[in-house]
């Protein structure tokens, strides 16, 4: 007997890649599923730095995919300095806000490529749906981002595939392009009836939104971040403040971030090292860290402003601890009208 | 008792860090030896069963003491 076919399927657990999986499991393709952590994921963020209450608990749902499909998820850390440069400098732009989608494309294929290479795999799919997205999956970006990844034809989309020309998995007679789909556009109603045919159940609500850099405020914080800082300075440490809590520009070399619940206080505690961080004493409020160099009358203002994010449990005069590494000392918060505090924020 | 051939420590590290780092310590133990893991993210008691079940091996138990979660995984091919 021959062996069969293996493909790496990008799986992001999401209803078109889990659905693009069981169509090539059904024509006996065996599959290694991939994943990649970028650092970006909306949802993965929101799993790690969120306390409230959730209806259902919040999964990895490319984990759960493969579970549920029997396939193997290999999960790969693209976060880092490489994947970052991506973001600050992409050759084809962004999209509305900071997304620069193509050249995230390019980067993620290339590495699935490798891994493809890697593991002896015959070629590469995902879930992509023609017209779905405005940025990277049109016709004329689909082509420049399988040019610029050096995909060689090995990039098989199997929702649209007879809406796109044949792959070297057609042509090679490896899956029959006549039990592909010729899906476009924005509406999953095929989807969710193709999921129904395959049995898969309990998918993610298909969203899109799912990574910061399409979110306006992270836009707005990191283009903040370039101006202030240099985005040549960029870490991921900083992403990760980035996309958490209350942001404020004091002065131009002086930022805020401020817990906005219990889950954000606690992550930030974890970036407190190397900043300036303010609580307020005997009473409950937000964790408040500072970047920069803030003279004595710009931390006195911070107190006042953790102060009144404290909310109605704290006085106006309630005390504030101001930590620096080992040292600690208490500030009573100067005022800061509401004004000045809309004029700050980012 | 468990008897694990491996220990790793995931202490701070936040999901899907600590399932990263599991998928790379169980390529380095026999099939049929156990890795134990020791975290304290709760997520991992939602990501460690579902990486098990799509990866093939077998989480043989999950001991939560307070905040810290150890987890003993049987490499199983």
């Amino acid at each position: 007997m021959s062996k069969p076919v293996k493909a790496v399927g990008l799986l992001s657990g999401g209803l078109d890649s889990t659905i693009a999986a069981a169509m090539l499991m059904r024509q006996g393709i065996e599959i290694q599923g991939l994943t990649f952590y970028t650092g970006f994921c909306v949802v993965e963020h929101n799993r790690r730095s969120k306390t409230r209450k959730r209806k259902k608990p919040v999964r990895n749902e490319a984990l759960q995919a493969g579970a549920k499909l029997d396939l193997p998820v290999e999960m790969i850390d693209i976060s880092g300095p490489d994947y970052l440069k991506v973001l600050t400098d992409p050759k084809y732009g962004y999209g509305k806000t900071v997304n620069p989608c193509i050249d995230c494309r390019i980067f993620m294929f290339r590495r699935a490529r490798q891994y493809m290479d890697e593991i002896g795999a015959q070629f590469m799919f995902t879930g992509e749906v023609l017209g779905q997205r405005p940025m990277s999956q049109r016709r004329q970006p689909m082509n420049v981002i399988d040019r610029d990844a050096e995909l060689d034809g090995l990039l098989l989309r199997p929702l649209s595939a007879k809406r796109l020309p044949p792959t070297v998995a057609e042509e090679k007679g490896w899956v029959d392009r006549e039990q592909l789909g010729d899906i476009q556009g924005r509406s999953r109603q095929k989807q969710m009836e193709m999921a129904e045919e395959y049995g898969i159940e309990d998918y993610p609500s298909p969203a899109g939104g799912c990574c910061y850099l399409t979110d306006a405020n992270f836009g707005r914080r990191i283009l903040d971040f370039f101006e202030y800082e240099g985005k040549e300075n960029l870490t991921m440490d900083d992403v990760m403040l980035l996309k958490i809590g209350r942001h404020f520009r004091v002065k131009p070399d002086v930022k805020v971030v401020m817990g906005r619940e219990e889950g954000e206080n606690k992550f930030l505690e974890r970036y407190a090292p190397g900043r300036w961080r303010l609580e307020t004493k005997d009473v409950t409020g937000p964790t408040t860290l500072v970047e920069g160099h803030p003279t004595d009358d710009d931390l006195r203002q911070i107190a006042g402003m953790t102060v009144r994010y404290a909310g109605s449990k704290a006085d106006p005069d309630t005390p504030v601890a101001c930590r620096y590494e080992e040292t600690e000392r208490i500030l009573e918060p100067a005022p800061v009208e509401e004004s000045v505090v809309e004029e700050w924020r980012i | 008792m468990i008897q694990a051939a491996r220990t790793l420590d995931t202490y701070g590290l936040l999901c899907p860090v600590p399932i990263m780092k599991t998928a790379s310590a169980i390529r380095e133990i026999a099939v049929g030896e156990v890795l134990e893991v020791l975290a304290d993210d709760p997520q991992i008691l939602e990501d460690m069963p579902a990486w098990c079940a799509s990866n093939g091996h077998a989480l043989l138990d999950t001991i939560e003491d307070g905040e810290e979660y150890k987890l003993f995984v049987k490499k199983v091919k």
